[in-house]
């Protein structure tokens, strides 16, 4: 077993009176891909947005007990979320590239957190930042060009390239594929499958398949609790709890 | 058998009847609106049209050294040249009251004119010369034909013995109608025929300025932290309210404020472009307040979300990719807010830009006047002529109205981006 990286012990969300995640205990692995599933309103995004501290956005979201990134407690006072994020990149469901160029929308985390000195260096972090999200080749002779002018596959990989271009130690997905048709996704997943080598990637997903194509470990979330985690292949094979073989299976959802 | 007609039941016939009375009752609506707005614009464009011609008479003024010294201008007596050359023209008048109206035929500023020609060109004196100089406000209503002469003598502005003058010039081609560019370069006048919105026109630009350069920013800037800092609670609420109350109180309220704050507690000099754009700044602050809140909302969540992820701070998320997508909005909705500041007069008046300005201010420290105030002025004026120049202020306002709503228009078409 690998050394858990992501440790969430007790961790409780409440959207005001209602909670969404009740004590959850998940450990994630480093530069492996946990896939999160489970049905609509499960909780699974929730937990994803958790990790990132995004539900801070929500102000009646509240969250208790512990998260943990590489030993630092997330929740702790002296955190600030922008060093947090700047850390746990996110790539959102729905393509959202900012209107400006492509280039602009690779560089800005770039140029906001003063990671480069020079314009070349600026160029070479965005080229590498486009080749490792697998969109050189098809934008390099129109970097100028506005981000939202690609299609939507393509726009999901400059997204995914804006978020490795500063080069975060965890990327949040959130059903990062579900606005794409099947080849943009069949490339998104290489995509996906490729940065696993650099980056701890934890995905939410609806699509059984992808989770399993895809996914290292994952994690079946029902009514706002963890049900089921492990390996990808004993989760969807040979699944210890009733409730993730009724899902898996089709039988709820 | 199936039947797809409108026989077919389901209360058919009913339902498209009523539909049918409501789009009718619809087009009515727009119908009576439009007929209103046309009503209005031929009445004033019919009043005001004249305006563009001004008409004028020629007098053959005697310019040799014994009447003007060319070393001493100044010193001459224009007004009795004037009247010499008018009695020269009509030997036939020789009654005080015929030679009264004889002169009456030329406006009053008609010396001064001749006066400024010579200026220009001094290379007129030296004998006769045939000058043009603008008519009375009562020779030029019957020059451009809007006395009526069927009526009685006693009920019109102009009497017979005039009418007999003007003819006679009319005959000889000694009075003629030419473009009024008088209107358009002077300031107003006692006199109609030589009055000019020139002066309002320049007070009018320079309270917009101060009015733009105070509500602007600060319209944008409580927009900005009203949307997207400021947290959502009772406070908050309050103020939102208070915002929309604002943007419904009477403009002469906001008069009131000026006159007893800016003027009174604060000192600052009356009856000025300064204190004008102040006030109509606090009357714009909300519709921009609130044109710019809506712009706002209308950005799509994720640009802040997806750059909040990158690590932007929350700061850096609204300046760089909310702001920038709102900003036509913005704009659009400060122009329409600058628009309602140049047509209104009831905080003007309170604040003494009612004043008579002849001069075209050149600071906002100047008094000056306003173009809905001069129009204000104007309609109350006593003399007939002054109708077709309240009627041309009128189009010159409106002019400038559609000018900024379509800037408006454009601008929101040209910067909007698609996402």
């Amino acid at each position: 077993m690998e050394q858990s990286f992501i440790e969430a012990r007790g961790a409780n969300v409440h959207y005001g009176e209602k909670q969404a995640l009740f004590d959850i205990n998940l450990d994630i692995e480093e530069k492996r891909v946990t896939a999160l599933i489970g049905p609509s309103g499960c909780g699974k995004s929730t937990f994803l947005r958790a990790i990132n501290r995004m539900n801070d956005l929500i102000p009646i979201c509240r969250f208790d007990g512990s998260l943990q990134i590489a030993g630092q407690e997330v929740y702790d006072p002296a955190v600030d979320v922008v060093a947090l994020r700047a850390q746990v990149g996110m790539v959102f469901q729905k393509p959202n590239p900012f209107p400006k160029s492509i280039f602009e929308n690779v560089a800005y985390g770039l140029k906001i957190h003063g990671m480069t000195s020079s314009k070349t260096e600026m160029a070479d972090r965005v080229e590498w930042s486009l080749k490792s999200a697998g969109l050189w080749d098809e934008v390099a002779d129109r970097l100028e060009q506005p981000g939202n002018s690609l299609s939507g596959g393509q726009q999901q990989r400059l997204c995914i390239a804006r978020t490795v271009a500063v080069e975060p130690k965890v990327i949040l997905m959130d059903e990062p594929c579900s606005a794409l048709d099947p080849i943009a996704t069949a490339k998104v997943e290489d995509l996906i499958d490729s940065l696993r080598k650099d980056f701890t990637i934890v995905i939410v997903t609806h699509s059984m398949q992808q989770a399993a194509r895809i996914s290292q470990r994952t994690a079946f979330f029902h009514l706002g609790k963890l049900i089921e985690v492990g390996d990808t292949s004993d989760v969807f094979t040979n699944p210890r709890e009733e409730q993730t073989q009724n899902y898996i299976t089709g039988r709820i959802g | 058998m199936i039947n797809f007609t409108q026989q077919a039941g389901f209360g058919l016939r009913r339902r498209k009847r009523a539909e049918a009375r409501f789009q009718w009752a619809g087009r009515g609506a727009i119908l009576i609106s439009l007929a209103f707005l046309v009503v209005m614009f031929v009445s004033i464009i019919r009043d005001g049209a004249g305006v563009v011609w001004q008409s004028q008479i020629a007098v053959t003024v005697e310019l040799s050294a014994d009447e003007v010294d060319p070393e001493n201008i100044g010193d001459a007596s224009f007004n009795s040249i004037l009247k010499e050359a008018l009695r020269e023209a009509f030997p036939e008048v020789d009654s005080r009251k015929e030679k009264k109206r004889l002169y009456g035929l030329v406006s009053s500023e008609a010396a001064f004119e001749i006066e400024r020609q010579i200026r220009d060109n001094p290379a007129l004196l030296g004998g006769m010369q045939t000058l043009w100089v603008t008519a009375s406000d009562d020779a030029d209503l019957y020059i451009s034909g809007q006395v009526d002469t069927e009526l009685p003598e006693k009920q019109r502005r102009v009497s017979d013995a005039e009418i007999a003058m003007l003819d006679q010039l009319l005959a000889d081609g000694m009075a003629r109608e030419a473009f009024n560019r008088g209107f358009f370069t002077s300031g107003d006048s006692r006199e109609p025929e030589i009055a000019g919105i020139l002066s309002s026109l320049a007070g009018s630009a320079l309270t917009l300025l101060v009015c733009f350069v105070l509500s602007f920013p600060l319209g944008i800037g409580a927009a900005i932290y009203l949307e997207e800092f400021a947290p959502k609670n009772r406070m908050s609420d309050l103020i939102e309210v208070n915002i929309n109350n604002l943007a419904a109180v009477p403009s002469i309220v906001f008069g009131l404020l000026g006159l007893s704050i800016f003027l009174g507690t604060m000192g600052l000099p009356r009856s000025t472009p300064l204190v004008g754009g102040m006030v109509l700044a606090l009357m714009t602050l909300p519709t921009i307040i609130i044109a710019s809140r809506a712009a706002l909302r209308s950005v799509p969540p994720s640009f802040k979300e997806a750059a909040l992820a990158l690590g932007a701070t929350p700061v850096q998320a609204v300046f760089h990719h909310v702001l920038p997508v709102a900003m036509p909005g913005m704009l659009t909705g400060a122009i329409v807010g600058m628009a309602q500041a140049l047509g209104e007069t009831a905080p003007l008046l309170m604040i003494g830009m009612v004043a008579f300005i002849v001069d075209v201010p050149t600071s906002i420290l100047e008094p000056a006047t306003a173009l809905p105030v001069q129009i204000f002025l104007w309609a109350d004026a006593p003399e007939r002529a002054f109708t077709e120049k309240t009627a041309a202020a009128i189009i010159v306002l409106l002019t400038f109205l559609i000018l900024m709503n379509l800037i408006a228009i454009l601008l929101r078409r040209k910067l909007e981006t698609r996402f």
